[in-house]
């Protein structure tokens, strides 16, 4: 199975631990991915605060880039994701908007047909193209007695429910529990993480944060999976700010789901950018499942 | 007086609004329910929620509601639009309004839009996001006392090898560029 990549702007440093684990999961899960060359920013939410024509036209340049041969994208950030989606549907059903986009891309030579690229999530991409028995065929190291906390955040699950449930997604679950772990069912697992509040009002992004790693802790999560760049920045990186907000003492590992996957295929937890979380996740890894896999396994 | 929110003759800002918005003129569907705001993650904290900014819009109150903090508590997360028993782009809407109150200078009291051309102007020149660049460049200028409360966060980062301290520029600069300059020149729905 070959599909587009398209890593978007996180990826590439901050959250460069998502980028090895996305490459070297999809690998041992037979997922070709082919980057996409010269892919430009997604915008997150911001340019669609201010204009919504170049919001799109900028976003378009990227679907527009894909090659001919490949028709579906994979976008592991949550944003991208669903900028790129959004964009595609926005063309499609709108056909003046459509043209205006195109009308845009003429401008750089380009040129994109709504619908052509489907845009795809790498969970959703190992849950229903890999499928379950592949799945558990390639389990080398099961992880058992690891309680682990999918947490799905917004942007993949909503608007478009396409790749899940938008109330209650199961997908992660599912996954983790192929890979013998022990699933959390935790109320807030698609509760949202403050997105860019962080950078604009502390109280109220941190309260959202909160909610989030209280109830990951009260239903006794070793670490949290996250799907999205952003959603682990705000729980990992701001999780002391959090706690000397409120006075609390939360020491719970924010980690990507594709991290922790890697780990039940056998891969070296260097591979797979462990140690660059704030919130250190090898000790509880180790306690859980014992010593890092020795050097030879892969 | 606040007109009934279905009343199809609509006020001169529920026009703008639906004009303004993809898929907009679902907002003459809302039935005042108040699925919205119960749904909002900051509904709490704002000022109107959407149930009470679409009666707001249809009475007309352009300036009380692009001056109030609703559409900057909105984090994006749909709820809102998922469970609209009525099928309303709440989170586009919000959108809408954030362009409106931005292009007319009417937002007050956020750093939004500060955070959000920030942002793009970054975009526009290296046609990626520049981390370091967005944090220092918004703090220094919009909130330079937060700057020192982020230090040891942005230390923790660069030590775990999070942060790049150079922008990266994408080859065809140019070509996206020229798309810019296009969409501005045919200018957005706001």
């Amino acid at each position: 199975m070959k599909y587009a990549y398209y890593p978007g702007c996180s990826l590439e440093v901050s959250s460069a631990a998502y980028d090895v684990s996305v490459r070297a999961v999809a690998e041992l899960l037979m997922i070709e991915l082919e980057e996409l060359d010269d892919w430009n920013c997604c915008g997150a939410t911001e340019y669609f605060s201010q204009d919504e024509l170049t919001a799109c036209s900028v976003i378009a340049r990227n679907l527009a880039l894909v090659e001919p041969r490949l028709d579906q994208l994979i976008a592991p950030c949550a944003a991208c994701y669903l900028n790129l989606k959004k964009t595609d549907r926005l063309m499609a059903e709108d056909a003046a908007m459509g043209a205006r986009v195109n009308e845009c891309l003429a401008a750089g030579g380009l040129s994109y047909q709504p619908g052509r690229v489907r845009v795809r999530h790498l969970l959703d991409v190992i849950h229903d193209d890999v499928g379950e028995s592949a799945v558990r065929d390639k389990v080398v190291r099961p992880l058992a007695g690891l309680r682990v906390a999918p947490y799905y955040g917004c942007q993949v699950v909503r608007p478009a429910a396409e790749a899940d449930c938008s109330e209650y997604p199961m997908k992660m679950d599912a996954l983790f529990t192929w890979l013998g772990a022990e699933v959390v069912h935790y109320p807030v697992k698609a509760h949202c993480c403050g997105g860019h509040m962080t950078q604009l009002s502390e109280p109220m992004a941190f309260e959202l944060i909160r909610r989030l790693l209280q109830s990951a802790v009260e239903y006794e999560a070793d670490l949290i999976l996250c799907m999205c760049p952003m959603c682990q920045l705000n729980m990992d990186a701001y999780q002391s700010r959090v706690n000397g907000f409120f006075q609390t003492s939360f020491r719970v590992p924010v980690v990507f789901f594709t991290q922790v996957c890697g780990l039940a295929l056998g891969l070296e937890p260097t591979r797979l950018g462990f140690g660059k979380e704030i919130v250190p996740a090898m000790p509880v890894l180790e306690a859980r499942l014992g010593a890092a896999p020795a050097a030879s396994s892969r | 007086m606040i007109q009934h929110a279905t009343d199809r003759r609509g006020s001169a800002f529920l026009r703008e609004v639906i004009e303004n918005t993809p898929g907009g003129q679902r907002i003459l569907h809302c039935l005042q329910c108040g699925s919205c705001g119960g749904s909002c993650p900051n509904g709490a904290d704002m000022q109107y929620t959407p149930r009470t900014v679409f009666a707001m819009i249809n009475a007309d109150e352009r300036e009380k509601v692009l001056t109030s903090n609703t559409m900057w508590c909105c984090v994006s997360c749909y709820f809102c639009t998922t469970r609209c028993p009525q099928k309303i782009p709440i989170t586009d809407v919000m959108y809408c309004l954030k362009r409106l109150a931005i292009r007319d200078g009417l937002a007050k009291d956020t750093d939004a839009p500060a955070l959000a051309k920030t942002f793009t102007n970054l975009l526009d020149k290296y046609g990626r996001s520049f981390e370091l660049g967005l944090a220092s460049r918004f703090y220094l200028f919009n909130k330079p006392l937060a700057m020192l409360r982020m230090g040891p966060l942005g230390f923790s980062m660069f030590t775990r090898g999070r942060m790049s301290l150079v922008p990266k520029r994408i080859k065809n600069i140019g070509q996206l560029q020229a798309i810019i300059a296009k969409a501005r020149q045919l200018g957005g729905r706001s």
